[in-house]
């Protein structure tokens, strides 16, 4: 099964980077966010699967019984969906402000910060 | 699940006995910025106490990390695990030299900016959040150079991004937004770069604990795909640091936000990644740092070369700063490409001597600006006539970053070239010293047009001394009501010369961390205790 989910994980990276590649503002962002996904896919997966045995040690055992889903991929994946999202959520509403005050969203006119055909610096002294 | 009314035995999987007192200086750290942070956002509209409570909390920062740093001289490598966990299965903080020096030279950096922006941020700065963000600034930094856990680590870089972006949006300006974009979208690639690694790594060897971490690297079968993890992190962490063909985001971003915010930026946020970069390459995964030690040389000798060519292009004081910044990277990037005990002591004298250095030139340029109202060179001049010691303060930073004597930066380049020499590599060494001396005559330019000359381009040269004294609008409002900018400066130029005349405590420092890191024996046992973990 694993197989499986690296080649899925391989699909949704691809997909991440072809939008991440883009001039446009919202489709990084969009490229962005599908790539913590697959960031948590992978982290999922790297942590093993297994089906529908969830890991609780019996009361008459110290340790698990048998082989059990391993509870800490998820943890982390649930830490890095809570900052991920909260992340997205603040670029989202930045690249909203930046297109307001730059009325465009396209990476190559974004310049304000650094305009084109700025003076050069003095040269002799 | 049943309660169970009998007692349990929890001792193969919790710590029973409780930390000893001093052992809480791990935390506080984070506890003290957390609180003061908390504490100013409820106090958002009262701007006048904001500074005052900022103020105390980074002293009181100061304090904790002194007396954390004189512990773990004192009794090495010092760990706390969150809720008991006995280790691996916890969160631990573990404080070796390297990190409790880093996190005590962090704190004055961050101190300094709060006295600074007492007099560089308006009541609309303040109300926005300048001292909330700044102390939760600290917050991340502290955590990321005293905890002990990969993930963790991934966490504390979060905060720290999410820190930054309230900072550098302060004003909300056009040129702010376009940073802003940049740095939060480059920075945020860079840290899910970092997460992928750490989700590889914890599949191949299931730990996450950075004291369990090296020795499970070594049980690992010679297939294991673990050179791709140590490929990752270098890249991560390369853009995390601004090395060279990862770097854009620095000067896209960093003359941006307000001089305070700049100046802490310049000086915190680069030196993160390069500290992560030596505790993941140099201490985790030291054999394939060794196979990647080429790599990271040509990236090095490209990030100085490059910063500081890019330095020289630039015609308004922030940029060349923020290109500056990189050149720094590169000798830093140069240490960990060496990676003797020598120059990696190197790399961390350089870190605390960039740090301190940055942050100076960055307050000076916003003084300067408070004086001449631009930040372009062509219009700048007379600096000198109007302010002689903000010209000394400028001078003396200028010294230390070209690397001359008596100043901080002098030690740091002695022993970075000794330790490329020794180590076979003349190239590397000749970088640094040409590096060196390109960052001389940029800012000595800087230093010609904008202090020594006698008024901004236009006014006759020669007698311009005169001409700009006779031509003041007003007079210069650098004194009386800028004390803490002038305070801030004086720390950090002090500082700066301070390490130069009397380097030795801190190359002993240095190096006492550099051993921790190549042999993290001391590390691992203070993690796991004398069982070594073995349950």
């Amino acid at each position: 099964m694993e197989a499986g989910f690296a080649v899925l994980i391989a699909f949704i990276f691809a997909a991440s980077i072809y939008l991440m590649l883009a001039r446009q503002l919202i489709r990084i962002l969009l490229g962005i966010s599908i790539l913590s996904n697959a960031v948590n896919l992978l982290i999922f997966t790297a942590g093993r699967l297994e089906r529908e045995v969830p890991p609780v040690i019996p009361n008459s055992s110290l340790v698990s019984v048998g082989v059990t889903a391993n509870p800490l991929p998820q943890a982390l994946i649930l830490t890095a969906i809570v900052i991920s999202f909260s992340v997205f959520a603040f670029l989202l509403v930045l690249a909203f402000r930046t297109y307001q005050d730059l009325g465009t969203d396209d990476a190559n006119e974004m310049r304000v910060a650094e305009p084109k055909g700025d003076f050069k610096p003095p040269i002799g002294y | 699940m049943a309660v169970t009314d009998h007692t349990v035995d929890v001792s193969h999987a919790m710590i029973s006995t409780p930390v000893p007192p001093g052992d809480w200086l791990v935390v506080t750290p984070i506890i003290i910025t957390v609180l003061g942070g908390v504490v100013c956002l409820m106090l958002r509209k009262h701007t006048k106490i904001q500074p005052r409570i900022a103020i105390a909390t980074l002293a009181l920062l100061m304090l904790s990390n002194f007396g954390l740093l004189a512990r773990v001289l004192d009794k090495g490598v010092v760990t706390m695990v969150m809720g008991q966990w006995l280790p691996p299965y916890g969160i631990a903080f573990s404080v070796d030299a390297t990190g409790a020096i880093l996190a005590l030279i962090a704190s004055i950096v961050a101190f300094a900016t709060a006295l600074y922006g007492v007099g560089d941020s308006d009541a609309t700065a303040r109300r926005y959040g300048f001292y909330p963000f700044l102390m939760l600034l600290m917050t991340s930094v502290s955590g990321t150079f005293l905890t002990g856990d990969i993930f963790n680590l991934y966490v504390w870089f979060e905060v720290l991004l999410i820190s930054s972006f309230g900072l550098l949006i302060l004003g909300s300006d056009k040129a702010q937004l376009d940073g802003a974009v940049k740095y939060g979208i480059l920075n945020l690639i860079a840290t899910t770069l970092f997460l992928i690694a750490t989700g590889y790594l914890y599949g191949l060897i299931g730990t996450l604990n950075m004291a369990d971490i090296p020795r499970s690297v070594l049980t690992l079968p010679d297939k294991a795909p673990i050179t791709t993890v140590a490929m990752l992190y270098l890249l991560a962490f390369g853009m995390k640091a601004a090395a060279f063909p990862v770097n854009f985001w620095l000067p896209a971003s960093y003359h941006t936000p307000r001089i305070a915010v700049a100046g802490v930026f310049a000086g915190l946020l680069t030196k993160v990644g390069i500290y992560a970069l030596m505790r993941t390459m140099v201490m985790l995964l030291p054999v394939h740092h060794a196979m990647l030690s080429g790599v990271l040389a040509v990236v090095a000798v490209a990030t100085m070369i490059s910063g500081v060519l890019g330095a020289m292009a630039q015609s308004d004081l922030r940029r060349a700063l923020g290109y500056l910044v990189i050149s720094g990277i590169g000798s830093m990037l140069a240490g960990i490409a060496v990676s003797t005990t020598l120059a990696l002591t190197g790399t961390i004298l350089y870190a605390i001597h960039s740090i301190i250095v940055m942050t100076g030139l960055y307050f000076v340029t916003g003084m300067a600006v408070r004086i001449s109202d631009t930040f372009a060179l062509r219009k700048l001049g007379g600096l000198y006539g109007k302010s002689p010691l903000l010209a000394l303060a400028f001078f003396i930073l200028a010294m230390s970053l070209s690397g001359l004597p008596p100043t901080s930066g002098f030690w740091a380049k002695v022993v970075l070239v000794d330790a490329a020499l020794k180590a076979g590599s003349p190239w590397l060494a000749g970088s640094i010293l040409v590096t060196g001396f390109l960052t001389t005559i940029a800012l000595t330019r800087i230093g010609l047009y904008a202090f020594w000359r006698g008024g901004p381009e236009g006014t006759p040269d020669g007698t311009a001394f005169a001409y700009a004294q006779s031509h003041e609008v007003a007079t210069p409002d650098v004194s009386a009501a800028y004390t803490g900018m002038w305070l801030a400066l004086g720390l950090l130029v002090g500082l700066s010369l301070f390490i130069g005349v009397a380097p030795n405590g801190l190359v002993a420092i240095a190096k006492t961390g550099v051993a921790g890191l190549i042999d993290p024996s001391g590390y691992i046992g203070s993690v796991f205790g004398s069982t070594g973990g073995q349950l």
